[in-house]
């Protein structure tokens, strides 16, 4: 036991020294492609760069403003939603189908298409029965690409914001995420694929195995089961780009739990790693974009904060586990819904890792973790995502807390409050209150509406308060854009479909636009030079007072929810009432 | 400071008059202006109802309990109205003093700009711009103008407290005078430049009572997160009623979460504390600068002036005693002592400022010369920025005196030769602080004035203090830059731009404005007012022009150019007060949380007494503790939004660690024990 234990500790130390160390290198490449300059890559992706500008007449040197950034970035969503659409729709008439599925409801096929290109990914199909191999690789994976690069767009428009000096330009949206997918996206997937690969993730595109039952198995109806199918597919191509990209839509329903998508405990970090990775990095090419790399390491060691206690909480309930399982002569560690291969370690750290992280991969069930492990990825969500956070959107949100966090702090100083030279006036205020509220607004009236819908409440699998997390879960991953299931919720349902793609495109796109708008009114004005008064927004003191804002406005609004759930459900646990 | 703006913080009356206020204010068509409160106002109304109706119906909970809680709501309310009846009413009754002096007067109007014209007599109220009026000895002057004939003594104690009087004359800097004051000797016919309303006094009552307040950019954002919080919270608490019903479907016991609790527990969580002070912190900021003798004409203004960079004050008037005497003759040869001092009598005579008038009088008690003749109008050449010379013609011969560079320019157009000795007289003056004045008959340089200025008394030190919170002085003046480096280096500003015109100021504003830089002009001349239009802050002296009055929106009327210092630190009070009050009205919903939820939820799952951490004696107890908490922490914190946080000068860093412990954490902790002690209080009788 005490061995697992260490083991498990020396391996987060180990990750997250790994993406410590990353943070410079990466975010130091990042934003010298976002900046135009050459990097090592140049020599072979400039010329496939120019190829593509020049083949979808698309003129690198003109740069936007908001306005038309913004719209670019809708209209290139908006179409990838109709393709992803249509392909999901008529799935039984196009090729790469060897199991013959026939298309998506039509209601289904609008929420996964809606998931997937609001990087949301959450999937009320289940990949291995429902999905075919086309689907997957020219509908599914394609958007876990552009969804991927549309936030790391969103994020770069909103750092030039502060970067620019009385101008009306961002960039160009379509320069951008040409950049994104080549330079960033691309060369990172192709390596870990293949490492993947080494690991055991399969890739092919064979029809499903059947393999027969050495021991034919017998159900309750009197019905024997001698064959098993196992399905098959071009899953590790797939696999680097769901937790790259922080989508998280596995190929398989079981997701980073099947072996298949994650085989061993070495993928199993690598994979990690992945979700943490360029999110974590992002911080940098803030700091170094703006021209201060203190204020992007300031951002990310707030982050880490909370992320190491998120952690350490589970790592602890879960160590812990419900005293009442153990008590007959049972020995050993809380392992239920978790993978053996990973254990507590493993299944704890890729748990806060994908829902700090906007991703929703999962390698064990979130839905039975103690009660307070699971608090904990619901905590993570309700923060709004920006524990380093979905590729992109995590950081542009956590400017917006940030911005608020000056804003207050500013006043408690004496000083108008600026942040980066740039003073934040009622414009600025409304986008970041919007980008970080939105969110919340969002989980709270579709939970409601959850709660007093007969079709929802019946659709949970347990009752009492552990139903009521289930549906609560639902309402924040699909708000925030995690993607991940609490599990124990049958969610296709037209309900939850249509219901779901609203919450998921609003919780994606309002936040989106504000944070270009704001990037647009940020642009145009003023950098004053800092003096002695200024507020320094990478000291202690401040990195502090930022968690602190981020708990009070991110996690405050679903304290009573997490009362009447997780929170009971422990106590009553521990009184041996669960 | 001995001043009649000295109010007594509270007086009897005050309260009085601001607790009617605050029951005037319940209108809902008044309170819409504070949303937080408007919706604080509906929960006790429909709190109010439920307690009605439980007398009538005697159903569900006990009706002592939705009839405390809409009890303490409607306290809530009202305490929040007299936090800003308080401030308003303080500021009214300063305003009223001036108002006094406000109604009519009778002013002579007259036909003609002259003091021999004839006039009507018409009640103040009637004049309008343009209008000429004449104002004698023991009169008060019926409306804002400028002097445009004569010089009197006046008596501006209504304005500035002060009971000396001062001298106002026509032409120069000192020609404007205000309504409401009073001339004291002598007679002055001023050209009115105020419709009635738009008067210097009426801006100063309508800004102190603060009817007209415009809300600054920044209390605008401030308002938006208030807003959306209390928003987020409104969902917060509807979103508990499904948790409630949904909780006792699955327990099979308990009974939904009453209204009353859902409203008391939104109005715990929503910023009231803060929502209810917000608009007495900016009343009192004009109210504590208005104690001091400045007027802030724009809120906008206090507050940019916590944040200024630069603070450009023009010499003359500001870091300087505004007139310079003339206290040598020098001669160049080969001209006599009495040939410089009949050209430098006649160039000034048609000088009407005091530093011309400084000239006839040297003139006068060192060779016993007076002016013979009184140049007719025509030959005059009076001052302009742009030659920067004046004179008169005298009997077929012209008499230019002014700075040696501008004099000399003109000289040498007219091809007269330049003694080498000006450049020694000039630098030698200018070295010692001096002012060179070139005179010349018919453009040939005869002799230099010596010009000698006397700076404020204790004015090195104020600029002293200035540095040391971060803010860089610059001396403006039309002096050569000798004389401008001699002088600020005495007064300690730490740069100067010498020979400045008024574009000069206006590019120079400009430049570090373009760098991102606040900045701050002190002025008092007519040339000022472009300048002080286009710097963020802009402070005119009360003894300024007319012109600077109205481009500025700060008046100190001290005239006192180091008061900037006193309206930089009401700038920061205001934002540090609200912001710290910001923090700790959003940390109190921490322990608001811990003393409801679980007293909310209680019938439902017993379990969660474990969570009742300050082991609050009864579920409606913790309920009714929490609100009141909520209530009564308004009042007690009126007096702190009235004087502002306590300001240190420290460290940015220092400062918010400082204020983040005792407004953050404190804000935190605080309540935790304040509804644990009323509860044990309630605990007594319930």
């Amino acid at each position: 036991m005490m061995m697992i234990l260490l083991f498990d500790i020396l391996m987060i130390i180990l990750l997250l020294l790994i993406v410590t160390l990353l943070v410079k290198p990466l975010g130091n490449y990042m934003a010298k492609v976002f900046q135009g300059k050459p990097v090592f890559l140049s020599r072979f992706l400039r010329p496939v760069e120019l190829l593509i500008y020049r083949v979808s007449g698309i003129k690198p040197d003109v740069e936007t403003g908001w306005k038309r950034y913004a719209i670019s970035m809708l209209l290139f969503n908006f179409i990838g939603f109709l393709i992803l659409f249509a392909i999901l729709i008529f799935q039984g008439f196009l090729p790469l189908n060897p199991q013959r599925f026939p298309g998506f409801r039509w209601d289904l096929a609008f929420n996964t298409a809606v998931s997937f290109v609001t990087n949301t990914n959450w999937q009320a199909y289940a990949g291995e029965t429902a999905a075919s191999y086309f689907t997957q690789v020219v509908g599914l994976a394609v958007q876990n690409f552009f969804s991927a690069a549309t936030g790391i767009c969103i994020l770069i428009a909103l750092i030039r914001g502060f970067a620019h000096k009385s101008s009306k330009h961002l960039g160009n949206f379509w320069v951008d995420m040409t950049r994104s997918i080549l330079y960033v996206l691309l060369p990172i997937c192709l390596i870990l694929s293949l490492v993947l690969v080494s690991q055991g993730v399969i890739q092919n595109f064979s029809p499903y195995v059947h393999s027969s039952l050495i021991d034919p198995y017998h159900t309750a109806e009197d019905k024997t089961i001698s064959e098993q199918v196992i399905p098959m597919g071009p899953i590790a191509s797939q696999e680097a780009i769901k937790e790259l990209g922080t989508n998280g839509g596995g190929f398989l329903n079981a997701n980073s739990a099947h072996p298949f998508e994650n085989p061993t405990p070495l993928s199993n970090f690598l994979e990690i790693l992945a979700i943490l990775l360029i999110p974590a990095a992002l911080t940098y090419l803030f700091g170094s974009m703006v021209g201060d790399t203190r204020q992007g390491w300031a951002i990310y060691w707030a982050m880490m904060v909370i992320f190491v206690i998120s952690l350490g909480v589970m790592f602890w309930a879960e160590t812990k586990g419900n005293p009442y399982v153990q008590v007959p002569g049972v020995t050993g560690q809380y392992m239920e819904g978790k993978e053996v291969r990973f254990g507590i370690g493993g299944s704890a750290l890729f748990a806060t890792s994908t829902t700090a992280v906007s991703c929703g991969a999962v390698n064990s069930m979130h839905d039975s973790m103690t009660p307070i492990g699971g608090m904990v990825t619901m905590v993570l969500i309700s923060l709004g995502e920006v524990v380093f956070g979905g590729i992109g959107s995590g950081l542009y949100t956590m400017l917006a807390f940030v911005v608020i966090a000056v804003f207050v702090a500013g006043l408690m100083i004496g000083r108008i409050p600026e942040y980066l030279g740039k003073k934040i006036e009622p414009i600025g205020m409304w986008m970041s209150v919007l980008i970080v509220l939105t969110p919340s607004l969002l989980v709270l009236i579709f939970f409601t509406i959850a709660l007093i819908t007969p079709s929802a409440v019946a659709s949970i699998l347990n009752s009492g308060p552990h139903g009521l997390s289930e549906i609560l879960y639902a309402s924040l991953s699909m708000s925030n854009n995690n993607g991940s299931a609490f599990a124990g919720l049958n969610a296709n349902i037209p309900f939850f479909n249509i219901l779901g793609a609203i919450v998921m495109l609003i919780g994606r796109f309002i936040p989106a636009i504000c944070a270009l708008a704001m990037a647009g009114s940020l642009a145009n004005k003023h950098i004053t030079p800092p003096s002695a008064g200024t507020l320094k927004t990478y000291s202690l003191t401040f990195v502090i007072w930022l968690i602190f804002v981020i708990i009070i406005v991110g996690a405050l609004s679903f304290f009573p929810a997490f009362f009447a759930g997780p929170i009971i459900e422990q106590l009553k646990m521990l009184a041996g009432g669960g | 400071m001995p001043k009649n703006h000295n109010n007594k913080l509270l007086t009897p009356e005050l309260l009085k008059s601001a607790v009617i206020d605050s029951f005037k204010k319940l209108d809902p068509f008044k309170l819409w202006k504070n949303p937080v409160m408007l919706l604080v106002e509906l929960g006790a109304a429909i709190t109010s109802l439920v307690a009605l109706a439980s007398v009538i119906i005697k159903s569900g909970e006990p009706a002592w309990f939705p009839g405390l809680v809409s009890f303490w709501l409607w306290i809530t309310v009202l305490f929040a109205n007299f936090a800003e009846a308080i401030a308003e009413r303080r500021g009214k009754a300063r305003a009223e003093s001036l108002t006094k002096t406000r109604s009519d007067i009778n002013a002579k109007l007259l036909a003609n700009p002259e003091f021999e014209s004839s006039f009507e007599v018409v009640k103040s109220g009637e004049l309008r711009k343009g209008d000429f009026v004449l104002v004698k000895a023991g009169e008060l002057i019926p409306g804002d103008g400028e002097i445009i004939k004569g010089a009197a003594l006046v008596n501006e104690a209504v304005i500035t407290g002060e009971s000396a009087p001062v001298l106002r004359e026509s032409g120069g800097d000192r020609s404007a005078v205000t309504g409401g004051t009073k001339v004291i000797s002598d007679q002055i016919v001023v050209r009115i430049t105020a419709d009635p309303g738009e008067a210097f006094l009426d801006k100063i009552i309508t800004m102190i009572e603060g009817a007209k307040r415009r809300k600054t950019p920044n209390e605008i954002a401030l308002d938006i997160l208030i807003i959306a919080l209390t928003i987020l919270f409104v969902f917060v608490v509807i979103n508990l009623y499904p948790i409630s019903l949904y909780s006792i479907h699955s327990e099979g016991k308990g009974s939904p979460i009453s209204i009353t609790s859902l409203i008391a527990l939104f109005v715990c969580l929503a910023p009231t504390t803060i929502a209810a002070l917000l608009s007495a912190i900016a009343i009192s900021g004009m109210d504590r600068l208005f104690r001091k003798n400045v007027v802030a004409l724009s809120g906008k203004a206090i507050e940019a002036a916590g944040d200024v960079d630069i603070l450009l004050l023009d010499k003359t008037g500001t870091i300087t005693l505004g007139n310079r005497q003339a206290v040598e003759l020098i001669p160049l040869k080969p001209f006599t002592a009495k040939e410089v001092a009949e050209a430098a009598l006649n160039a000034s005579l048609a000088d009407e400022t005091p530093e011309g008038r400084s000239i006839t009088i040297l003139v006068k008690q060192r060779f016993g010369m007076y002016m013979k003749t009184m140049p007719s109008k025509e030959k005059t050449i009076p001052f302009s920025a742009q030659t920067r010379v004046s004179g008169a013609e005298i009997e077929g011969h012209l008499y230019l005196k002014g700075a040696s560079d501008a004099i000399i320019e003109q000289s040498k157009k007219k091809g007269c030769s330049i003694p080498d000795e000006i450049n020694e007289h000039v630098s030698r003056i200018a070295k010692n602080g001096g002012t060179p004045l070139l005179v010349s008959k018919d453009h040939v340089p005869i002799g230099v004035i010596h010009l000698k200025d006397i700076i404020k008394e204790g004015i090195a030190e104020r600029l002293k203090k200035l540095r040391l919170i971060g803010i860089k002085s610059i001396m403006i003046t039309g002096d050569n830059p000798l004389t401008a480096a001699a002088i600020a280096a005495e007064a300690g500003t730490d740069d100067f731009l010498a020979q400045a015109k008024p574009e000069d100021k206006l590019r120079l504003i400009r430049e570090y404005q373009e760098k991102g830089l606040m900045v701050a002009m002190i002025g008092d001349g007519t040339n000022d007012a472009p300048a002080l239009a286009q710097a963020d802050v802009a402070v005119a002296m009360q003894t300024g022009t007319q012109a600077a009055r109205e481009a500025a929106n700060i008046i100190d009327l001290d005239s006192n150019p180091t008061k900037l210092i006193d309206i930089v630190e009401t700038g920061k009070l205001m934002l540090m007060t609200r912001g710290s009050l910001t923090t700790f009205s959003i940390a109190n919903d921490i322990s608001k949380y811990f003393a409801i939820i679980p007293a909310a939820m209680s019938s439902v799952y017993p379990q969660l007494v474990a969570l009742n951490i300050m082991h609050l004696s009864s579920p409606h107890t913790a309920i009714l503790s929490a609100v009141i908490f909520n209530a009564i922490i308004i009042p007690l914190l009126i007096p702190l939004a009235l004087k502002g946080v306590k300001y240190r000068i420290l460290p940015a860093d220092k400062l918010l660690a400082y204020n983040l412990f005792v407004y953050g954490l404190g804000g935190v902790i605080v309540p935790f024990i304040g509804i644990k002690l009323i509860d044990m209080g309630l605990a007594l009788f319930i």
